[in-house]
Parts: structure tokens; sequence; C-alpha cells
């Protein structure tokens, strides 16, 4: 077999790659647009590597050497090392407590000379293969809970290393990892009840406290009074609807406040509260400011603040109109007001120079992308293939959905990157992996595998 | 194992596809539906420079430039970058304390927010210029200076024809909406500034700017594509002769009045000297609110055009029209000649009108000798000549004729704020008296110019002008031609020849023959130039200011050569006392050699020129006036120092004697009274305050003399 002959464009999905490469290529145009002055040395600072747009240039060829290499290895070895690969994750995230580099704000980054890794990104590709294992192992069987919570720990342990490491953004990342689960029959009822205590966290938040538990009592009263009859017949329903409502009430008045005084940094809970568009009530009064007025004015002044990357973002992509103003025209782009445009906003470049059709074309550039990631995921015949490719979908589909919302006002600003489009040489690289290690799974896909 | 999940691609599937759906769909609304998004970017990344173009220049008929553009220089300020700036060195330079910088500053904000550069100090002069430009660099980055054109006078005259320009208000920004001025442009606000303001502004540029988010210009757009390019204002070749001018404020220093000269073959202002003047360059450089505050309130008011603006009965400059009009009427002819008993009868013995010299006269002495009974006889015929029913239609016929030599309506000259001046209509005595209530005797002082008879002195330039011609006039006008083309029409009125009624040449040469024999062995011989048969005619004004009886004005008017006339020129010297012929003549004298033989070199006639020029003929009632004004404030501040205690402190520091003070205080009362007996109404000058006042009232004394 290829084992003789290794060719290793065989069996390859060329759509996967094609996409893969375009989508690059688009980010990297996107990435020059924002740096690219008028009077720059084109060539000059190309090869010299001190723009961004140079530096993801490089990474991308690197990123090419890389893939080749994938291609190149045996299957068998994605396989055979997932848990010691992830237990390597892990020691990596532990190490950026010991050799940390502080990077505006958190400690998630190890220096490795020509570029900073982010542990918790490359930790994605280790958790997809452990899940995929455990998941594809004949011993388990996910219709147990036993297998839910080891399957859940798996995916939830880097996320408490990245609360840890401030990097909150990245840690909801992982919650991608539910709908590989759900594929493979994760039951309905866990994605329910997360569905209805997300209800009821957002309730939480545009609602007073007060208010919710009244409601929330009120609620339950009228369950009892018009179930009366079925209860008197059972008595187990009154405990559900107790107990139902003892949980409500103490989500509303005791999780979420605790969630936003303790687990969130507090930017990270005034930009979800300007999501919803109310005025952090969690928010503890400051000492040192004596009269109300002060603290109003400060307030006032730190919304604008927060309010600002998102309503920067939305003049640039919301003047570009029908067809765009056209490459290197972008009046927001050239003027900077963007800000961290390079990286999580690089959308705003794209919708400002290329318009709406440009943005559209992207998207359905993306869609194509994920759907034909669940296309070679169907086709899969090992449990393995298949789980890591709707691993590699959901961490996709998170990424993108999150990041254009966040450019587009629909979700709070939380710094996850746009794959392939960003630059950065950490989520070029970890997305490339990705996909390029579900490429060689794919072509190998007529091999039994475990 | 997992094949009763299979179901579940699909709702991945449908997930996938709707989150995509949602995210176009929200793209779609955000940048094809809404348009808000994209005039925010254009807000905030696009910024509108205007462009100012030169204002045009304006030069006289020898092609001088009497108006011209300096660069001067904006300290312009940005208040976010004053972090590190050395404001103590800013505050020496501009003799500004702390407090008086900080006012500024924070007026700046208000004004124009704390990113964008606004002037912090207009139009430096020099010294501060020089001073600021040394340690520009210590200001930098939150001062700058910025270049800007403002308006500078060669010849350091003419300042009333000129006009200034000025910071348009808000008034003005209501009165011209769709102008396109806001608020900060610079516009003409008198004289031909004013007049011509659309030509001498030009065309504002636009260009379109990238600005980035620290609000500072990056480069232009697309390189300049959407620019538009300012075209400077259109020049003016105006018929001024500047040297000419410059004579004439020079012989008018001191005085109140005007000169008024025309070229007659074109309507063309020679000179326009109104007196008290001020210097140009006072309403064009950064102290222009001061000086025009000074300017406003000074009781000569130097910033009337007296020669548009100021109204004065014509007086014995009147009796040539009433020549015309009789011999064109038909009711006299040359031969006719009155004779002189002392005063005019023709009204019965009542208040007879006196007349200097006893005798017999005909037009040509009557002109001559400026004869009062002669001309009240004449306009006596005119109005009551059977040929017309009644004196309402005989009157109307008079008015005509006055119409067509220019008075009694605006001649449309281009110069702002032209008065019209009064003529008596039927229609006025009718008010005035009733109906059927009066007849010629009522009004017979109209017959020498006085009386209900007004004038502006560009009116009575242009009637010599009309006279000079023998039977037109062009409108009088200013400007000449615009270089480039007259592309708002403003200049078609001025080529075209008045003449509503044809009178034959030989009545204009009986007129000419009087005029000149008013120079030749008349009233007005201190107009006479060697070598130049000048016609002309005195006038002495009687005139009452707030129904006080005032010096009379000295009035003369005049055209040069009898044949060929090349100006035609009136002079008036308000108050002055005396004749027409004591002052007025001589000024006009001397201003027609000026002209016509370009220049005086005859050593008496150049000693008389000094000799007038440094007459001081302003009357005492504007010296009054002046005190009055100074003490006003003076009581004001005495008041305030009074009430704070302040007085008392210092006269006890002092050790001032408080009988002497008393006995001031006392003298001070004292000319207050006077002043108020002279003043019955407030002591604010008017606009007509120098007009005869009561002019309406029937009372008129009618024991007037004219020369």
């Amino acid at each position: 077999m290829s084992q003789h002959k290794p060719i290793i464009t065989k069996g390859v999905d060329w759509v996967i790659i094609w996409l893969y490469a375009i989508i690059c290529c688009i980010g990297l145009v996107c990435i020059f647009s924002v740096e690219f002055k008028g009077n720059d040395q084109f060539f000059q600072s190309l090869f010299a590597f001190k723009k961004n747009y140079s530096k993801q240039m490089m990474f991308f060829c690197f990123s090419i050497v890389l893939a080749i290499f994938i291609l190149l290895t045996d299957s068998k070895f994605f396989t055979a090392t997932p848990n010691i690969l992830y237990i390597i994750g892990i020691l990596l995230m532990s190490a950026t407590f010991v050799f940390g580099k502080n990077v505006s704000g958190s400690r998630s980054w190890i220096p490795l000379g020509f570029m900073n890794l982010q542990p918790v990104e490359t930790c994605k590709i280790f958790t997809a293969l452990a899940l995929s294992k455990y998941l594809a192992q004949p011993g388990t069987d996910f219709t147990k809970t036993r297998s839910h919570a080891i399957a859940a720990g798996i995916c939830f342990l880097p996320i408490v290393f990245s609360l840890l490491q401030n990097e909150t953004g990245l840690a909801l990342v992982y919650f991608a990892f539910l709908l590989p689960m759900y594929r493979e029959g994760l039951p309905a009822g866990y994605l329910i009840l997360g569905a209805s205590l997300g209800v009821l966290l957002v309730v939480t938040l545009l609602v007073p406290t007060t208010q919710l538990l009244i409601a929330i009592a009120i609620i339950a009263a009228a369950c009892i009074f018009f179930l009366w009859r079925k209860i008197k017949r059972n008595r187990n329903l009154l405990v559900i609807i107790i107990s139902v409502w003892g949980i409500s009430a103490l989500f509303a008045g005791v999780a979420v406040p605790f969630l936003f005084r303790s687990v969130f940094q507090k930017y990270q809970a005034d930009r979800i509260f300007s999501m919803v568009g109310r005025d952090n009530p969690f928010i503890e009064a400051d000492p040192n400011t004596v009269s109300i007025e002060d603290a109003a004015a400060n307030k006032k002044k730190k919304d604008d603040k927060e309010n600002y990357n998102v309503k920067q973002s939305k003049i640039a992509i919301g003047s570009g109109g029908f067809a765009g103003k056209g490459f290197l025209k972008g009046t927001q782009t050239q003027g900077d007001f963007v800000p961290e445009q390079h990286t999580d906003f690089i959308f705003t470049s794209l919708g400002e120079n290329f318009g709406f059709i440009g943005t559209t074309i992207l998207m359905l550039l993306y869609m194509a992308f994920l759907l034909r990631v669940i296309v070679i995921a169907e086709r899969q015949r090992s449990t393995f293939s298949r789980v890591y490719a709707y691993s590699v979908a959901g961490l996709m589909f998170f990424h993108i959905a999150v990041n254009i919302c966040m450019t587009i006002g629909l979700a709070p600003v939380i710094g996850i990157t746009l794959p392939l489009m960003s630059y950065g040489g950490s989520s070029l690289l970890t997305f490339t992996i990705l996909i390029f290690i579900l490429v060689k799974l794919d072509s190998d896909r007529q091999m039994v595998l475990r | 194992m997992s094949v009763f999940n299979q179901s579940r691609k699909n709702v991945i599937r449908l997930i996938f596809v709707g989150m995509f759906l949602i995210i176009i769909v929200r793209l779609f609304s955000l940048q094809v539906v809404s348009s808000k998004y994209k005039i925010m970017a254009e807000d905030q990344g696009i910024f509108r420079k205007v462009v100012y173009p030169d204002r045009g220049l304006v030069f006289d008929r020898n092609k001088k430039a009497i108006l011209q553009n300096a660069t001067i220089y904006d300290l312009m300020i940005t208040p976010n970058k004053l972090k590190g700036v050395d404001t103590a060195g800013i505050c020496n330079i501009l003799n500004l304390t702390r407090e008086q910088f900080n006012k500024k500053v924070v007026e700046v904000i208000i004004k124009n927010g704390r990113t964008r550069a606004s002037v912090f100090e207009a139009l430096l002069n020099e010294d501060k210029m020089a001073m600021l430009n040394e340690s520009l660099y210590k200001f930098a980055p939150g001062f700058y200076l910025q270049e800007r054109s403002v308006r500078a006078y060669p010849f350091d005259a003419a300042a009333n024809v000129l006009g200034y320009t000025a910071e348009v208000d808000t008034n003005f920004l209501k009165k011209y909406p769709k102008d396109g001025y806001v608020a900060g442009d610079y516009a003409g606000m008198t004289g031909i500034e004013r007049s011509y303001e659309k030509v001498l502004m030009g065309e504002r540029g636009i260009e379109y700017w990238k600005r980035d988010n620290k609000n500072r210009l990056t480069e232009k757009m697309e390189g300049g594509e959407f620019d538009t390019v300012a075209v400077a204002g259109q020049n003016l070749f105006t018929s001024i002769d500047i040297e000419l001018q410059a004579l004439g404020e020079k012989l008018m220093q001191n005085k109140l009045g005007s000169i008024v000269a025309i070229d007659p073959s074109t309507g063309g202002i020679l000179a326009m000297v109104s007196a008290p003047t001020y210097q140009p360059k006072y309403l064009a450089g950064n102290e222009r609110r001061k000086h025009f505050s000074e300017l406003f309130l000074n009781p000569a008011r130097p910033l009337l055009n007296r020669t548009v603006s100021a109204s004065y009965a014509p007086g014995s400059t009147f009796k040539t029209l009433q020549a015309l009009v009789g011999l064109h009427e038909g009711v006299i002819d040359t031969k006719f000649s009155v004779s002189c008993s002392g005063a005019f009868y023709g009204c019965g013995s009542g208040r007879p009108m006196k007349c200097l010299d006893y005798g017999t006269f005909d037009m040509l002495h009557a002109i001559t000798l400026s004869d009062n009974t002669y001309f009240a006889t004449v306009m006596q015929k005119v109005i009551n000549n059977p040929k017309y029913p009644n004196i309402d239609s005989s009157l109307a016929v008079w008015n005509r004729y006055m119409h067509a030599f220019g008075l009694g309506k605006k001649l449309g000259v281009d110069v702002p704020s032209e008065k019209t001046g009064m003529i008596p209509t039927p229609a006025f005595y009718n008010k005035t008296y009733g109906q059927g209530k009066w007849n010629y005797c009522t009004f017979r002082s109209v017959s020498i110019g006085q009386g209900e008879v007004t004038t502006t002195p560009i009116q009575v330039a242009n009637e010599m002008a009309y006279i000079a011609n023998k039977g037109w006039y062009v409108t009088p006008h200013v400007v000449d031609s615009i270089e480039g083309g007259d592309k708002f029409g403003i200049l078609a009125q001025y080529r075209k020849r008045n003449n509503a009624i044809d009178i034959p040449d030989s009545i204009f040469e009986v007129v000419h023959e009087g005029m000149q024999a008013v120079i030749d062995r008349g009233t007005g011989a201190g107009a006479r130039v060697p070598g130049i048969a000048v016609c002309g005619k005195t006038g002495t004004v009687e005139n009452y200011f707030r129904g006080v009886k005032q010096p009379n004005h000295s009035f003369f008017c005049a055209f040069a050569p009898r044949d060929n006339p090349k100006i035609a020129i009136m002079c008036v010297v308000e108050n002055s006392g005396r004749f027409g012929g004591t002052y007025a003549a001589p000024i006009i004298g001397l201003m027609i050699e000026k002209y016509l033989k370009d220049s005086i070199v005859d050593k008496g006639r150049l000693a008389n020129l000094e000799r007038l020029s440094n007459l001081n003929l302003i009357p005492p009632r504007v010296y009054a006036e002046m005190r009055t004004q100074d003490s006003i404030r003076h009581s004001k501040d005495s008041a305030y120092l009074m009430s704070k205690g302040y007085i008392k402190m210092i006269k006890d520091t002092l050790g001032l004697d408080d009988d002497e003070v008393k006995k001031e205080d006392i003298d001070q009362m004292k000319k207050d009274k006077q002043d108020k007996k002279n003043d019955p109404k407030d002591s604010i000058a008017k606009a007509e305050a120098i007009l005869p006042a009561e002019k309406k009232k029937p009372t008129l004394p009618d024991t007037t003399t004219t020369n």
C-alpha cells in the first residue's frame, strides 16, 4: 500500500486544502491593508520581517512546511500518542506560571525566541486528539454518565488553566468540544439544561436580581397551582418543581453574582453587561471616589472606552457599504481607528475595503469549509477520525462565530482570533496543525484505525 | 455504534448554516441598509478642509494697487496637546496673566473641543509674531502659527470708499444663509468690500483629507481627486485717483464734510472723501475691535461715509437747477430780470427773503451773485404756471425735473448705505399741511436750496456732471472694470446714460456762462485755477442741530474745464461758518488743479493748500459731545469707585484738599448743565445728527440769507 510508495497527496481532500489556502491569502491581504501606508517600501519591508504582514507571510510559509510534515507522518502516530500529547499540553500550560511572559495582562505566553507560544492555543489540538482517543476506545460506552463525566473532564481541564491565566476568552473555546460529544450521543438533556442555564444567565443579566427571584418564585407557585392534581397523584413532580425552583434561585441569586464578582475580571463583566446594554450592577463602589457624580463620570468614561472598540469596528465594517471602498482605500483602516485591527478585528479591514460582497464571500468560504469538514467527518470509518473531525469543526465554528459576532456587535468582546485570518503565529499554526491532521486522517480513511 | 446519532449531523449543519445566515443578515443591515456608519466614518475619517482664496485686489485709475493682501499669522492652539508646553512663556509673550490664559483655553475648549485646533490669538502683530516664531519649538505641539491673509492699504487712504472686512457674526449669517458663509469667515462689511463682496471673495476650495485616530491629517483622499481648487477673488479696477483722494483727505483733515469728484463722461468717481476719516489699517489688524469701538463712539462719526450717507440742504448750489427748469419750462427767458430792493416780496411782506445785493439781475448776474429773489421768483413762476391745473401737478412737474437731475432718489452708487435725500412732493405737503392748505409761499425757501430739500454730496457732484454733460449723467460708480469679466452683471447699470428730460444745449450754455462768471468775478473766486475755465456755484447752508441754529455749512460745486469737462466736483465743509466761497471753493480749486494739471507747483497755492489743511473747522458741538462722553465714562468710574469706597481711600492717602475737589465737582456740574441745555435730548449722536433737525416743521425761519 502507500507505505511503500509514500505519495503525500494520495487521498488528500483538495477542497479543504484550497479553502484553507484561499482563506489564508485573504487574511494576508487584510493584514497588509491594515499596515501598509501609501509611502511604505513594499519589498523592503516584506523581506525585512519587521512588519506584521511580512511576519505573517513567514508564518504562512512555516505552516505549509509543517503541513507537509504532517502529511508525511504516519497517521498511526496521531492515534497512538494523544494521551502523552495531552499530558505534555497540560504541562506546558502549567509551565506558563513559571516561564510565562506577560503579554497585555495575561501570563499565557511562553517565549520561544522567534515567536511566542500560547499553550492554551496548542492545547486545543491535544485535547481534540485526547477526546477522540477516549471516545474511540472500545471500552467507552458513551451512553453512560461516567463516560460523559470523563469526556467533560478531558475537555474542561484546560479551562481551569486558562481561567488561572486570565484568558477567559480562550477558556470559552473549550466549550466547542460539546459539539463532537453531542454528535457522539451526549444526551440532549445536558444541552437543554445548558441552554436553560444560558437563558437564565441572560435573564439574570437583564433583570435585577430581586425581581428575578420573585418572578421565579411566582412561576414555581403557578406551576404547583396548575399541576396540583397531577402532584396529588405523583409526589415526585412536586419534588422536581421545588428542586428546579431552588436551583434557579441559587443560580440567579448566588452563582451569577459570584461569577461576575469573583471569576470574571471586572473588564470582562463590564463588557458582558455593555452587550446587554446595562451597567454592571455587581460593581463595587470604589472607595477612592467620594461623590456620586465622580463615580458616575468615571463609569461613563469607562463605558465609552469599553464600547469604543465595538463602535469603531462597526463603523469600519458599516462604512464599507455594498462594494467596499477598495483595496487600501479604507479611511478607518488607514487612520488606525480600530484597535487590535490586525489580530482580533481583522474582519473590519475586510468589511471596509471590500464591503458586503467581500464579507459575504468570506462567510460563504467559511461555511463551505465547515460543511466540508462535516462531510469528511461523516465519511470516516473510525470513531477516532469522526470525533476528531467534529472537534475541528466545533473549534473553528466557535472561533468564527464569536469573533465575527464580536466585530459586528452581536457578542461581547472576548479576545479570540478569526481562524486563518488573524495575525499571529500561534493561532495560524494551531489551526494549520488541526486541519492537516484531519486531512492526513482523512487520506488514510480506508485503513482501519482505532 | 453511533449510527442512531446520524440525524444529529443535520442538526449540526443546521446550526452552522443558521449562524452564518444570522451573520450575513446582520452584515447586510450594517453595510447595505444602514447609512449611519458611513456618515460616522466620514465624520471621523475624512476632514473637509476649506481653502480660502486670496481676496481680489483693488487698483486705482492709474493701475496702482490701493488695496492688497498681506500675510499675517494666527496663533493656533490644540488644547489636548498642552501637556509639557511652556505656557508661562506664552503668557509672557502675549501679556496674559495665568487666569486670563486659563479662561481663554476654557473658552476655546467650549467652542471647538479639545482635540481640534482653534484660534487662540488672531492676527498677531509683528512684535509678538517675531517673539513667538523664535521660541515656537517650546510651545509645540500645543501651539502653532497659521498663515492668514489680511487686507493691506499701501496708500493709507480711501478708508470709507474701500471699507473693511470683518468676521461674520450671527446676524450676518442669518441675513445671507445661502451664500455659504460659516462662523469665522471674513466678509466685506462696508465700502466696495461690501458691494463687491461676491467678486472679491473668489471661490473657496475644498480639500478632502484623511484623518487618523489621533485627529491628525495624514494624506489627501485619492491624491486630491475630489478636491475643488480655490479660485482667487477677481481684481477690481476703480476710477479712483488715489493721489487726488489723498490730497482731498489732507485738505479735509480736522473738518467735517465731504469731497466728491466724478469724471462726467464716464460717471467714474475720482475721489470720495468723507471727513473725518480713519486709517484703514486700524480696522484690518488685530486691534480692530479696540479701534472699532473708538471710531464707532467718536461723535465726529468717522465711520459714516458722508459722501453717500449724509444729506444736507443743497443751498445756493440748487439755484442752477432752478434756472434750468425755468428756462426749459419757458416761464422765463434769458433776458428775464428781477430787481431786488432788499428782499423777496413775492409772498407779501410778512417774512421777506433777504438778498444781499440790491439792484436788478438778469439770469447771468443772478447766478454769478447768487441772488435769492431772482430764483424765488423763477420757481414761483414754475409752480404757479397757468399751464398746469393746480399746484399739485405743477409741483409734480418740478419733481420730475429734480428726479431727472438725479435728486430725491438713490442714484445706485456702488458704495453701500446711500441715502435718498429729500425732494418735497405734493404728497409730502398734503400730509404735512393738509390738502389745499399750502401754496408756493409755504415752501418758497426750497427755491434757494433750503427748507425741506436735502441732497447727499454724491447727488450734488452728480448734478454737476449732469450740467457739465449738458443733459445726461452716468450713475456714479467707483469700479470701472473687473479683471476677468463682470460675472455677476454688476457693472451694466454704470454703462448707460441717464437723460430723462431732453433740455437743449443752449439752455445749458447760459447756465455754464453764469457758473463760469461765479469763478471769474462772483462768489466763487477762491476756486479759480490759472489757465482753466472752471464753472462753479457756491452755497452757504443754514442748518440746525436739534433745533439750535448751527454755523453755516460751506458748499461749493464745480466742473472743469468748461469745454470738454473732465471733472465734476463738490465739497461741503460742515458748520465752518462763513460762506461757501471761503473754505469749500479754494479746496475745490486745488482739487481741480491737482487732477487736471497732475500737480500743484505754484508756491502761493501750495501755501494755501497747507493753510487749508491745517485749519481746524470741527464745530465746538463735537468737542462738547466728546467731553460729555468722557464725563459719562468718568462719572461711571467715579460711581464705581465711590461705591467701593475707593475715593475716600484715595483722598486719605493723597491728602487731597476737600474744597478743591468740591470746586471741581461744581465746575463739572455746571458744564454738564450747559451741555444739557445744548442737547435737550440724549447725548448719543444718531445718524441723522448732522442733518438740519426739525426739517419738517413749517416754522422755519425765513430770514435766510444765502450767498
